[in-house]
């Protein structure tokens, strides 16, 4: 049934999408001012007051007070797309950041949507945001500038196209009048938006691209200021928590909470669809009485095995024939058999959590007109409305979803089963939504609670020719699909989920034959996207075997790859010029060696060098030179930031970062278990940008894939290992 | 009842001497710059400063710190902590923010401690507070930084 509101809610939107070709914007007087967006915006004069349409239609509202608000489709977990966005629209308008505050916006697919996703669902992934607001938003704040003159060239009794509008001023030259945004906020509601809206040349931009400006949020997050789900207050507000199954898929047999209930301050114990949650006036009380609660599990469908069997049966799968073709170019067996020389390895990849500093949370209240309000971090704000809707009986229509900025995220608030959105719901009609409930996870719900980067076998084989010359490519991947069995199975074809592949699949290399399989297992324990996804495993996989190539041979790791690359110019572009910044070539500091990956994502290119030492027993990462390519840079300082982030996160988890199960059950249950890098292994990182008029791509996720292989490759030829099992803590022995 | 003196002002809460400062500081006197993560001392978004001293606040109980002054990020004031978090600000710093409360509470502390500080004590004092999003490449050059315009 969800599934089927879902389509219904994609067809509609594809079809609103179709009869509104041509960016039709509109604009509507509120009361505070005026709000642009899609037209129609039949009903937006009557919308709350304070927050004109912004659950209705906007991208920006204009009040007369002069601030102005932007209204982001996209998510904002830390990579700055709140940022981004805003940063298209001072452009456009001609704002000054001063008068600009940035809010989640939900509620309406059709002016939402992904346009990365055809549009048709509203969410943050893949790192599509910059791509999907690239024209949305700069048209509507050039929208914006374009009803302001007009508004203030009627007044002044002037022609429109002598007036600027810029820094938050409308000026006309010739009289010398000026004025701030806010006095013609409601005249510009009644000017008519042409259809066809002219964007600024790119000779004129003074935000996109500068290299100077910095995020418009940077100061209240130094000081505390910044506003996260868990620090939502309501009154008088409940805190929940969780008693989750100690094993994925056991169930509730029986609860005694009489204990809990008498403790001072615990107002509900309940049980619901995923375990049982316990309520109280504050955080440290319920964690208090969750202890007192005793709790027998139906563990008779649980998933009993641990990570040691999982991966002992990928290996004996990875061994057979695949079950299905992801690619096959050539006749890869055929090559395979008939080659002088055939390198086989085998890369073995562990459960990844994602573990965000904000552990999951949701607070959901009924207010006083009936609507269920659910504050979150809402990746994928209508379809939890979806979930929320089912979990709770009340209609979709009647909530209503806020989403707030998350600390952390990497993939984790965009969950199928959407689990605490379907908790904190269930726990609101389970208390008859006698109070705002606020449901936080504990680090140890959130790191117990799956939704893993799956584990992965890769066998990876490749065939030399007597000259020489790769021939032949082999690469069978073993592991979980992300999307089986959830409302994004529609992505899985020809048996191949494409996120299990991708990287893989799409290796850029000249081999005449080349063949990827992927063999999908069954396994209890729930997996997500963790940042760059497929490209997790994959980059590693195919960039480290490629280098077992380039030893065997003995050729260059730069110069083999550009050889390989010659149709490929922006994987090109990116080695050359972070070949160029390392000074390749130049010898290093006695003891270190460096390590190349090159590595596309999301349509983002990227290649990292590594300087790396191997010191009694240690990896050392002295330095990273990374390239990037991710066309037109919107903001530089957040790709540079972005960057810098994916490399020392990608880094922890090569390092350290590893997911293990004992019979079913998960060994980490906080970060003395579950090792993050920390700031003593963070290596200096440069970062430098591809110049590109290329429509923009996403950075939030594109800079995580080539570090894992970049150290791989320079830890080789520091310590003559191959490190094929992660993390190097597993996988490199100290000699 | 117990008593907590928090940036400056003495406040008595109906709580338990077991309480951890943390949610004395968030449920009880209701402010949010200080973060929880792990709630075992594993991760620093909760950090703040007792007598000065860099604590952190989950694994630090209410009964244990009575006449002790506690400062929150909403508190901290005075040149090196203004210092601080200017240059955050100016070195964009922050991606998601959220343990950036405690990154400036203990560079803050360190800074007031060994004003000139080596990338050695940087890693020394610093390890203890967790970045998800990796901000430490910044976090290094702020707190040097820092130095410098303190010195200055």
């Amino acid at each position: 049934m969800l599934v089927q509101k879902l389509n219904e809610m994609a067809d509609r939107a594809k079809a609103e999408a179709v009869s509104r070709r041509g960016f039709l914007l509109g604009a509507a007087a509120t009361s505070a001012g005026v709000a642009i967006g899609f037209r129609p915006l039949a009903g937006l004069a009557a919308a709350d007051p304070v927050k004109p349409g912004a659950e209705l239609a906007a991208y920006i509202s204009i009040a007369e007070d002069n601030t102005v608000t932007i209204y982001s489709s996209q998510f904002d977990m830390g990579q700055g797309s709140y940022h981004g966005i805003a940063t298209l629209v001072v452009e456009e308008l001609g704002a000054d950041w001063s008068q600009v505050t940035v809010e989640g916006a939900s509620g309406n697919v059709a002016q939402y949507g992904n346009l990365m996703w055809g549009g048709q669902f509203q969410g943050s992934g893949g790192s599509t945001s910059m791509a999907s607001s690239w024209d949305r938003y700069r048209k509507a704040g050039a929208a914006g500038r374009m009803m302001l003159a007009e508004a203030a060239a009627k007044e002044w009794g002037v022609s429109a196209s002598e007036i600027a509008v810029e820094k938050g001023v409308i000026a006309h030259a010739g009289s010398g009048k000026t004025s701030g945004f806010g006095a013609f906020a409601k005249a510009a509601a009644g000017v008519t938006i042409p259809e066809d809206i002219k964007l600024k040349d790119r000779s004129d931009w003074t935000e996109i691209g500068n290299p100077e400006l910095k995020r418009y949020d940077r100061v209240g997050k130094t000081k505390g200021e910044e506003d996260f789900t868990i620090d939502v207050k309501l009154p008088g507000m409940l805190t929940a928590v969780m008693i989750h199954p100690p094993k994925f898929g056991a169930t509730v047999a029986s609860v005694d909470a009489a204990e809990a209930k008498a403790l001072k301050g615990v107002s509900d114990v309940v049980t619901i669809h995923r375990g049982v949650a316990v309520l109280a006036k504050d955080m440290w009380t319920a964690l208090k009485a969750r202890d007192l609660v005793t709790v027998t599990w139906d563990e008779s469908k649980a998933e009993k095995r641990g990570s040691a069997e999982i991966m002992a049966e990928y290996r004996n799968l990875a061994a057979k024939a695949p079950m299905a073709v992801a690619r096959k170019d050539g006749d890869p067996e055929a090559a395979l058999a008939s080659a002088a020389r055939v390198i086989e390895a085998t890369y073995e990849f562990p459960y990844l959590a994602h573990a965000a500093m904000e552990p999951l949370n949701a607070v959901a209240a009924m207010n006083a007109d009936g609507v269920l309000e659910i504050r979150g971090g809402h990746q994928m704000p209508d379809y939890y409305q979806q979930m929320a809707s089912q979990f709770s009986d009340v209609p979709p229509e009647k909530i209503r979803m806020h989403v707030m900025k998350t600390g952390g995220g990497f993939g984790r608030r965009a969950t199928p089963d959407a689990e605490v959105i379907t908790e904190v719901a269930a726990i609101g009609k389970a208390i008859g939504w006698k109070a705002p409930v606020k449901l936080q996870w504990t680090r140890e719900n959130d790191m117990r609670g799956g939704r893993y980067r799956p584990a992965y076998v890769h066998r990876m084989r490749a065939g030399l020719g007597a000259d020489g010359k790769l021939v032949a490519w082999d690469n069978h991947i073993v592991g979980q699909s992300i999307v089986a069995n959830t409302i994004f199975s529609g992505l899985i074809k020809d048996g191949v989920d494409a996120t299990s592949v991708e990287g893989s699949s799409t290796l850029p290399y000249a081999i005449p034959n080349l063949g990827v399989g992927l063999t999908t297992t069954e396994v209890g324990v729930p997996v997500l996207w963790w940042r760059s996804v497929g490209s997790t495993h994959t980059a590693y996989a195919t960039e480290v075997f490629l280098d077992e190539v380039i030893a065997e041979i003995g050729a260059d790791q730069v110069q083999f790859r550009l050889d390989l690359l010659k149709d490929h110019p922006r994987h090109a572009g990116v080695l050359k010029l972070a070949a160029e910044k390392a000074e390749w070539g130049k010898p290093l500091p006695e003891g270190h060696h460096w390590g190349v990956a090159v590595h596309e994502s999301f349509s983002s290119y990227v290649a990292e060098i590594a300087e790396v030492s191997v010191e009694d027993g240690q990896v050392i990462v002295h330095r990273v030179v990374a390239a990037v390519d991710v066309g037109t840079p919107i903001n530089p300082d957040v790709i540079r930031a972005q960057v810098e982030g994916g490399i020392g996160f990608g880094l922890g988890s090569v390092l350290s970062e590893e997911l293990t199960l004992t019979g079913g059950e998960v060994d980490q249950g906080n970060y003395d278990g579950y090792l993050p890098l920390r700031i003593d292994r963070m290596p200096k990182v440069e970062v430098h940008i591809v110049p590109s008029t290329e429509r923009p791509t996403g950075i939030g996720e594109p800079g995580v894939p080539p570090i894992g292989p970049a150290i791989a490759n320079a830890v080789f030829r520091a310590s003559g290992q191959r490190v094929r099992t992660l993390p190097f803590e597993k996988g490199f022995k100290a000699a | 009842m117990i008593t907590l003196n928090l940036n400056g002002t003495e406040h008595r809460l109906d709580a338990e001497a077991d309480m951890p400062l943390l949610w004395a500081i968030r449920d009880h006197v209701g402010l949010t710059g200080t973060k929880f993560g792990c709630g075992l001392a594993q991760c620093g978004a909760c950090t703040v400063h007792v007598d000065g001293v860099p604590v952190r606040s989950c694994q630090t109980f209410l009964g244990d710190i009575e006449g002790a002054s506690v400062t929150t990020i909403e508190g901290i004031d005075g040149k090196v902590a203004e210092t601080v978090q200017a240059v955050w600000a100016d070195l964009d710093v922050p991606q998601c923010g959220y343990c950036q409360s405690g990154q400036i509470m203990s560079a803050s502390a360190l800074l007031a401690e060994t004003p000139k500080p080596t990338d050695e004590d940087i890693d020394a004092a610093m390890s203890g507070n967790l970045c998800r999003c990796a901000t430490y490449q910044r976090i290094r050059a702020a707190i040097h930084e820092a130095a410098d315009r303190l010195e200055a």
